[in-house]
């Protein structure tokens, strides 16, 4: 139990080390919020006059817990880029060298990501509210859909934990950089996925992101843009479990990569 | 009773098909600086990284203040700190987050963690700089709050793995002079270093280690006496006679270089120097040059590390402009 609580304490040392950066370069994490909000406008009003949702209702509430979960995704690439940048300036292995838990600085790193990212969800929400947005659903369906969310960030960030050990140099940064946004866009997060030829349509159902985004649809009461398949009946159920898969898949290797920095 | 600080033996790691380290010994002293000296992939950062628990060997056994480091690697983080190759500080946070940020790592509670680093900011001089952030710093004031970082605890035994790589004179000046307080302060410290005067300057003892091994150890004297005295060199002019004046100083003749070689005898350079002078003053010879020559750490260091060729290696090796510039003849004291 003591061992537990030092682990905690370490890595609230370390959330706060994270959430510093951002107060002292606050720009990463606004730049993320303003493309998100760049991602709204382009997509909703620009593009979206021009799409149709099978199933038909308003495209703007069908963009917006879209753009909500590809936030969420997107945060792979800040949980990464300050893995592997700890590791490449060595601050990772001084942090090896101190006789703290091995799982402080992660749990730390997630802490502050967490935080950044509910943060940023708030923000565009509340965006989302002025430009006619609504959460028609419950309290609790609407605070579910957020955990999902949330839920979903913490898939990415162990995933990336993970990415941000094993590939170092920049070249594997800016390949997940690059990689997002056809990951992010074969999906359901921006137009449905019926409108896509078949098997297109089955890869972005199948995308974790789309779970997510398409149970968050239906938690807020927004048009789903869906008329059948595997997300039509067990979306909430998927959104639960595509993140868990990642944690229980990426836990384990994470917890192997960090051992390998010692061989 | 009490234990060595370290004591490594028989330590082995491979990868892939370089051994890193090949069968290495080391035990160091309390209170000491004892520095390990290589070229470049000789296995330094390797040996200190092991001590550290970092990287685990293959073979062999280490120990810290008697902590096996295999079986209790946490007793022996506890009782180390290891500043490693490079500055590992957080750039973004100010000098004095950082001390604060590892102080409260180790366990420390808040005040107790800002006590500490205002504490160390002064000893390294850093006070003025202690709200301003890391990326703003010199190569030596980053050095130094890396340092000042691994000494958060007090640790009995610290690691500096080449501490002055890549920094200017200057810099490697207020690098010096902090592992100088350092061991004041009673700590033990095992520092890498690539380059020979700063063994020389900081290390009570020297191992000098190449592919993995030890290939001596000893004092910075112990080590240049290895290579043998002083020895005075003459040099003759163009056309005279070298045996009649290799005679008449009891050395040997090189006509190549036109030189003739004096050892010195238990008296030392000063003394075969002006036995020379006498000598030659006596056969009334003239000569171009005379040079004391005493082996430079250089040449200890070149002799030792070089890899054996398949021709015979001069006994001193003349691949540095350093190793080939004897020192000039100047009885002690002549500059003083």
């Amino acid at each position: 139990m003591n061992a537990v609580a030092a682990t905690l304490r370490q890595s609230w040392v370390i959330t706060l080390r994270d959430l510093k950066h951002w107060q002292r370069e606050p720009w990463t994490p606004i730049f993320g919020i303003a493309f998100s909000i760049m991602l709204v406008l382009v997509f909703g009003y620009l593009m979206g006059g021009a799409i149709d949702l099978p199933g038909g209702g308003d495209y703007l509430p069908y963009l917006m817990p879209g753009i909500f979960a590809l936030s969420m995704m997107f945060g792979i690439e800040a949980t990464m880029s300050a893995i592997a940048n700890d590791s490449k300036k060595g601050v990772t292995d001084r942090f090896r060298s101190l006789p703290i838990s091995g799982a402080a600085v992660p749990l730390g790193r997630a802490g502050a990501d967490l935080m950044n990212s509910a943060a940023e969800l708030a923000v565009l929400m509340v965006g989302g509210l002025l430009i006619g947005w609504r959460a028609s659903g419950s309290l609790g369906a609407t605070v579910l859909a957020v955990v999902l969310l949330l839920w979903l960030r913490f898939g990415m960030l162990v995933l990336g934990v993970f990415l941000g050990l094993s590939f170092r140099g920049e070249g594997g940064v800016t390949a997940v950089q690059i990689l997002v946004w056809p990951i992010g866009f074969l999906s359901n997060v921006l137009v449905a996925p019926e409108s896509m030829p078949t098997w297109l349509a089955f890869l972005a159902q199948w995308n974790p992101i789309s779970a997510t985004a398409a149970a968050c649809r239906e938690l807020f009461g927004n048009p789903t843009g869906i008329t059948g398949g595997v997300l039509a009946d067990h979306a909430l159920l998927l959104a639960v479990l595509w993140p868990a898969a990642l944690t229980l898949v990426f836990v384990p290797l994470t917890a192997r990569a960090y051992r390998r920095l010692s061989r | 009773m009490s234990f060595p600080p370290l004591v490594a033996r028989g330590l082995r790691k491979r990868y892939g098909d370089t051994h890193a380290l090949d069968g290495f010994d080391l035990e160091i002293e309390t209170g000491a600086v004892h520095a390990l000296l290589g070229p470049n992939g000789a296995g330094k950062s390797t040996a200190v990284n092991t001590f550290a628990t970092l990287t685990r060997c293959d073979e062999g056994e280490v120990r810290v203040a008697g902590r096996d480091a295999r079986r209790e690697p946490a007793a022996v983080r506890a009782s180390v700190g290891l500043v490693g190759q490079h500055a590992a500080l957080d750039e973004i946070l100010f000098g004095r987050e950082n001390l604060v940020m590892f102080g409260r790592l180790y366990g420390l509670p808040k005040s107790a963690a800002r006590e500490r680093a205002d504490e160390l900011l002064g000893t390294f001089g850093l006070l003025d700089a202690a709200d301003r952030k890391v990326s703003t710093y010199s190569g030596g004031m980053r050095r130094r709050l890396d340092i000042a970082a691994g000494l958060i605890r007090r640790p009995a035994l610290l690691f500096l793995d080449e501490p002055t790589t890549g920094l200017d004179p200057r810099g490697r000046n207020e690098v010096w002079q902090a592992v100088r307080q350092i061991v004041d302060a009673g700590t033990t410290v095992l520092l890498t270093t690539q380059y020979l005067d700063e063994a020389d300057q900081l290390a009570d003892r020297i191992t000098v280690m190449n592919t993995g091994r030890v290939v001596a150890e000893g004092t910075a004297q112990e080590l240049k006496r290895r290579l043998g005295g002083d020895r005075v060199l003459v040099t003759a002019p163009a056309h005279a006679d070298l045996d009649r004046l290799a005679a008449a100083l009891g050395g040997t003749a090189d006509a190549e270089l036109r030189q003739v070689t004096v050892e010195a005898g238990p008296d030392g350079g000063a003394a075969a120097l002006t036995g020379v002078v006498r000598a030659l003053d006596a056969a009334g010879l003239v000569v171009d040059d005379i040079l004391l020559r005493r082996p430079t750490l250089d040449e200890v260091f070149l002799d030792l590390t070089a890899a054996p060729a398949p021709s015979a290696l001069p006994a001193l090796p003349a691949s540095t402009p350093s190793a080939l510039a004897p020192q000039t003849a100047r009885p002690e004291g002549a500059h003083r």
